[in-house]
Order: structure tokens, then C-alpha cells, then sequence
């Protein structure tokens, strides 16, 4: 960026699809201004039809391309194509899920579409990044947006409190991440990841700056996914936030944390892998040990799968640490498989809620084949996918992981991980045994919601099982966006 | 004569005043507004000083967009902090304890 270099126009086609979002969320906000509607029904319509045109358009102009534009500032590749595709299916189901719960508690407003058209758009941004400025700023704009987020039910004590908790820390993680961003900055002299690689590989004088810089970006991220010890926040704004809201903190954010982690630490400094494998090898255990003994303990649904998230970064983080190609391919799949899993279990959460009623109570789910046999058995193949038994995704994704862990050499880990996924089983088979073994007291809580709804829903649920008898396609588009 | 270390000292300084500010602070949470900024702006020493010493403006940008961010993230977390008192009659960080488990 020195002001001798002559201003060329950038190539904006190769950023259309972030582009066309924030032109699609820009129309949202004057069509719903101008919508008489009360149900925000434009609104709706339009948000689902920008998530999915931007789906296309990025697989249509990305997939298969490898080009920077923006003076090398954005990187147009398949990474980033699989990323977005995922972010942006997330939100589909987000808002297809999120209508009538968000409805009968009066929050259905324009505020809330934009605002998550806003936080999607963030999460673009930050796995299409290839310069540290990029990458702060779309860290920022999925943040600022989810924080807001989190405080939409303004009459909730809760909601406001877990709001306070996810502003203060995550303001603190940004903080801890440009500090360690600035410190790179000042040994390498650039802002761009390629340089920074660059000049990671060929470290002197500066080695110890340049470390003492990557402690504090280790940390920012681990804040950034919610991995133990740096999870204070995950199980309170889980808790408190309405629930689309923690659907989509829960799914999306955790896709684009895996891209911010990829873009920064992965591929911008590679070279030094010995050096930060072993923190993560410390985040990766702690979260193991902490998600799974804690979740037993759970009564509330949204707490319990809060924990039960932090066993799940700790696989994501032991597929990153085992480094390119493989390990990184198998947290990609993981990380997409199990927001995909994720987002159905919080979508069958939002299907029992009614009006001045939240079904996140443990006990809500007793007798649930009774009342709706469907839902209970997409919930069963959610809770065994989660679990990781064979047949359904999950399983899947946590052979990948692990046969990449021990090919890094870290069989040990491996081991621990299969120990705590058997501890796993625990509290998510209890689920399954409420719903089918238990009778609830009195009728307990009633499968509400519109027929879109439960279409959408119990697709989402068979999916994790088509998923899991045929994952072939999708673990090679994971593995093709590293090969060599 | 001042050198680059003096000001990468001070931006150290004024980050772990930032920390201990939110991590000890358990009165006011209008304190750990102030605590998110000063980290920021220890941060933004940091990238200038850099910037002058290396000669090279894109750390100078960098700190423009920090502000600008800054500016936005207070404006949320004042926000949120009228909502909780809204709700709670109170801004302690103490009584920030309702949800367990």
C-alpha cells in the first residue's frame, strides 16, 4: 500500500457475492420500511431469496477459481466457496425456523433480518479475507451484529445480561487479536497474509516479538470459537439469548470462526506450525474435558448443548492442529456437519416453544414419540449423529478427525477424544430416552409451527442421515479445497 | 531520544491496564466500557508506532478503521447497558449472576 502504486480498478466480480448480499440486505431494509405488512412478510421473502441467490452466485463465480483483487486485500477461492455456501445455508434454515417463535414474542421486526443479513455478510467477509485489515473488519461487522442480536428481546432481564457478557468478552478477544495482529504487523511490515507467510518463514532477530504476537491471536480466536478456558461466555449467552439468535451463534459463527482461524493462523502462518500445534494441543484437551463433564449436569437444553459445543471445537481444533491437507479438511467437514446438526436441534427447540412458553427444559422432552412421532425421531437421529455413532454424520466427521490426529502423531489425543465421546453418549442418549421411554407430566409441551417449517425441519433431520450413509461428495469438496 | 520500544512499552502498559480493568472490576460496568477502549487505543499505539518507524502508511490506515469500529462498539455496548438497566435497576457488574449452571 505505498502511494507510489498507480490506482488500478479492482476486479469486483470476483467479490459479487458479498457484494450482491449487501446490496440484498440494503433492499430489505427500504422494502420492510416501506411494507405495511405486520408479519414482515417482504422482508422474510427477500432474505431467503439473497441468502440463497448469494449461494449460487458464489459457486458459480468462486468454485474452482484461485484470484486475490481489492490490491490482494480478498481472495476468491474454494475454501472460501465451501464456507459461504454453508454460512449461508445455515441462515436459510435459521430464518425458516425462527419465524413463528420470533412472532408470538413480538420480535419479529425488520431490525431482525437486517441485522442477520448484516452478521451473514460479516461472516463472508471474514473467510474470503487475505489481508489482517479485511479480516478484522469482517470479524467486526458478524460481531457487532450478533451482540445486538442478543439483546432484540429488550424486556428479557436474560437477554440483556447475556448481551452484557458476549459484548464485554467478545470486545475482549477483538482486543487480544489485533493486539497480536499489531505485533505482526511490526515484525513482518505488512498487513497482507502472503507477506506475512512469507516472512514467517524465515524468522531471525524478530522470532520472539513474532511469537509473543501469536499467543495473543491463538487466544482472540479461541475466544472467537468458545474453547475452554476461554468459554465463560458460551453457556450464559446460549442460555439467554432468544433462541434463533443462539442458533445462529451456534451454527454460522462457528463455521466463520474455522475460516478466521484457516485465513490468519492456518495459511498465513504455516511455517510456524510447531509453535502454535502446541497451543491448540492445550485447547483442544481442556475443551474435551471440560464440554463433556460438565453437559451431564445440564437440565436446560440450550445450556447442555452450550457445553456440549465445546467437545465439539475440541475435535474441530484437533482436525486444525493436525495441519494441511487432511486434518484441515476434516475439521471443514466437522465444523459444517455438525452446525448443520446443530441447527435442526435447536429447530426442533423452536418447534415445541409456544407463546409465554420456551421448551429448552430437558423434561419438555419426555413423551415426545407420543405426541409427534416424526420430531422424535428426527431428534433421535440428531442426538445419535451428535453422539457419532455409524450411520449418521457425526460418526463421519469423527473418524476423519481422528484418523488425521493420529497420523499428526497424536494418538494419545485421539484416544482421550474417543474416551469423551463416550461420556458423550451419556447425555445425549438421555434424551433419546425421555422422548421415547418417559411420560411427561401432564401433556406436555405440543409441536406447534407452519407446515414450511416442519418441511424444512424434518429435511434437515434426514439430511444428517443421508449425509451420514453417503458422505463421499461432500468430504471430497472439503478435501479439494486443500489439495496441493 | 524517544525510540520504537518506548512506545511498544506504553501500548503494553496501557493493554494490561485494559485487562486488570475488566478482570478486577466488579462495581461499575461503565468501567468496562472504558477498559474495552483503552485496550483498543493501546492497540492503535502500537500500530503507529510501528507505521512511523517502518515508514509505511498501512498501519496508519489500519488505525483509522480501529477508531471507526470503536466508535460503533460503544455505541452497541451503551446500548445494551441501557437495556440491562431497563431490566435491573442496576449496572453492577456483581449482580451480572442470574443464569447458572
Amino acid at each position: 500500500m505505498t502511494t507510489a502504486e498507480a490506482f488500478e480498478i479492482p476486479d469486483l466480480m470476483l467479490a459479487l457475492p458479498e457484494i450482491w448480499l449487501l446490496g440484498m440486505a440494503c433492499l430489505v431494509l427500504v422494502v420492510d420500511l416501506f411494507s405495511k405488512d405486520r408479519d414482515h412478510t417482504p422482508a422474510y421473502w427477500l432474505t431467503q431469496f439473497a441468502l440463497i441467490s448469494t449461494a449460487v452466485i458464489a459457486v458459480s463465480t468462486q468454485w474452482g477459481v484461485d484470484a486475490t483483487t481489492f490490491s490482494g486485500t480478498y481472495v476468491a477461492d474454494a475454501l472460501g466457496t465451501i464456507l459461504k455456501v454453508s454460512v449461508l445455508l445455515l441462515g436459510f434454515l435459521g430464518f425458516a425456523y425462527s419465524r413463528d417463535y420470533m412472532r408470538e414474542r413480538g420480535l419479529l421486526t425488520g431490525e431482525y433480518y437486517i441485522l442477520s443479513l448484516f452478521a451473514v455478510l460479516g461472516m463472508l467477509v471474514t473467510v474470503s479475507a487475505h489481508n489482517l485489515l479485511t479480516l478484522y473488519l469482517g470479524v467486526e461487522l458478524m460481531s457487532l451484529c450478533l451482540y445486538a442480536l442478543v439483546a432484540m428481546d429488550r424486556d428479557s432481564p436474560r437477554a440483556s445480561e447475556a448481551a452484557m457478557k458476549y459484548f464485554v468478552l467478545g470486545a475482549l478477544a477483538s482486543g487480544m487479536l489485533l493486539y497480536g495482529m499489531s505485533m505482526l504487523y511490526g515484525t513482518t511490515g505488512s498487513l497482507d497474509l502472503a507477506t506475512i507467510r512469507e516472512a514467517a518463514a524465515t524468522l531471525e532477530e524478530n522470532r520472539v516479538l513474532f511469537l509473543f504476537g501469536l499467543v495473543f491471536m491463538v487466544v482472540g480466536v479461541a475466544f472467537k470459537f468458545g474453547a475452554v478456558p476461554f468459554h465463560m461466555w458460551v453457556p450464559d449467552v446460549y442460555h439467554g439469548a432468544p433462541t434463533p439468535v443462539t442458533l445462529m451463534i451456534a451454527t454460522g459463527s462457528k463455521v466463520a470462526a474455522v475460516g478466521l482461524f484457516l485465513r490468519l493462523i492456518g495459511e498465513g502462518l504455516e511455517p510456524l506450525i510447531a509453535d502454535w500445534q502446541q497451543m491448540m494441543v492445550i485447547l483442544a484437551v481442556l475443551s474435551l474435558i471440560v464440554g463433556n463433564t460438565v453437559a451431564l449436569v445440564q437440565t436446560n437444553i440450550k445450556r447442555m448443548l452450550a457445553y456440549s459445543t465445546f467437545n465439539h471445537m475440541g475435535f474441530i481444533f484437533m482436525g486444525l492442529l493436525a495441519g494441511a491437507p487432511g486434518g484441515y479438511g476434516a475439521a471443514v467437514f466437522y465444523a459444517v456437519t455438525y452446525a448443520v446438526t446443530v441447527a435442526a436441534a435447536f429447530g426442533v427447540v423452536l418447534l415445541l416453544s409456544r407463546r409465554d412458553f420456551e421448551a429448552d427444559q430437558l423434561e419438555d422432552f419426555k413423551g415426545l414419540n407420543e405426541r409427534s412421532p416424526l420430531f422424535a425421531f428426527v431428534m433421535l437421529l440428531l442426538m445419535i449423529s451428535l453422539t457419532g455413532i455409524p450411520g449418521t454424520v457425526g460418526f463421519y466427521a469423527k473418524w476423519l478427525v481422528l484418523k488425521a490426529t493420529v497420523e499428526a502423531g497424536f494418538v494419545w489425543l485421539a484416544v482421550l477424544a474417543v474416551v469423551g465421546a463416550v461420556i458423550g453418549a451419556f447425555y445425549y442418549l438421555r434424551i433419546v430416552r425421555l422422548m421415547y421411554f418417559d411420560k411427561p407430566e401432564g401433556r406436555g409441551p405440543q409441536p406447534s409451527g407452519s407446515g414450511g417449517f416442519r418441511a424444512v425441519l424434518a429435511a434437515n433431520g434426514f439430511a444428517v442421515l443421508a449425509l451420514g450413509l453417503f458422505p463421499g461428495a461432500l468430504v471430497a469438496i472439503c478435501m479439494a479445497a486443500f489439495a496441493p | 531520544m524517544i525510540g520504537l520500544s518506548h512506545y511498544l512499552v506504553l501500548g503494553a502498559l496501557l493493554f494490561a491496564l485494559g485487562m486488570a480493568g475488566i478482570f478486577l472490576n466488579r462495581k461499575n460496568a461503565i468501567v468496562l466500557l472504558m477498559s474495552i477502549e483503552l485496550i483498543l487505543l493501546a492497540v492503535n499505539f502500537n500500530f503507529i508506532g510501528f507505521s512511523t518507524f517502518m515508514g509505511d502508511l498501512a498501519g496508519q490506515v489500519f488505525v483509522f478503521f480501529i477508531l471507526t469500529v470503536a466508535a460503533a462498539e460503544s455505541a452497541i455496548g451503551l446500548a445494551i447497558m441501557v437495556a440491562l438497566f431497563r431490566n435491573r435497576n442496576s449496572i453492577d457488574v456483581a449482580d451480572l449472576d442470574t443464569m447458572k449452571g
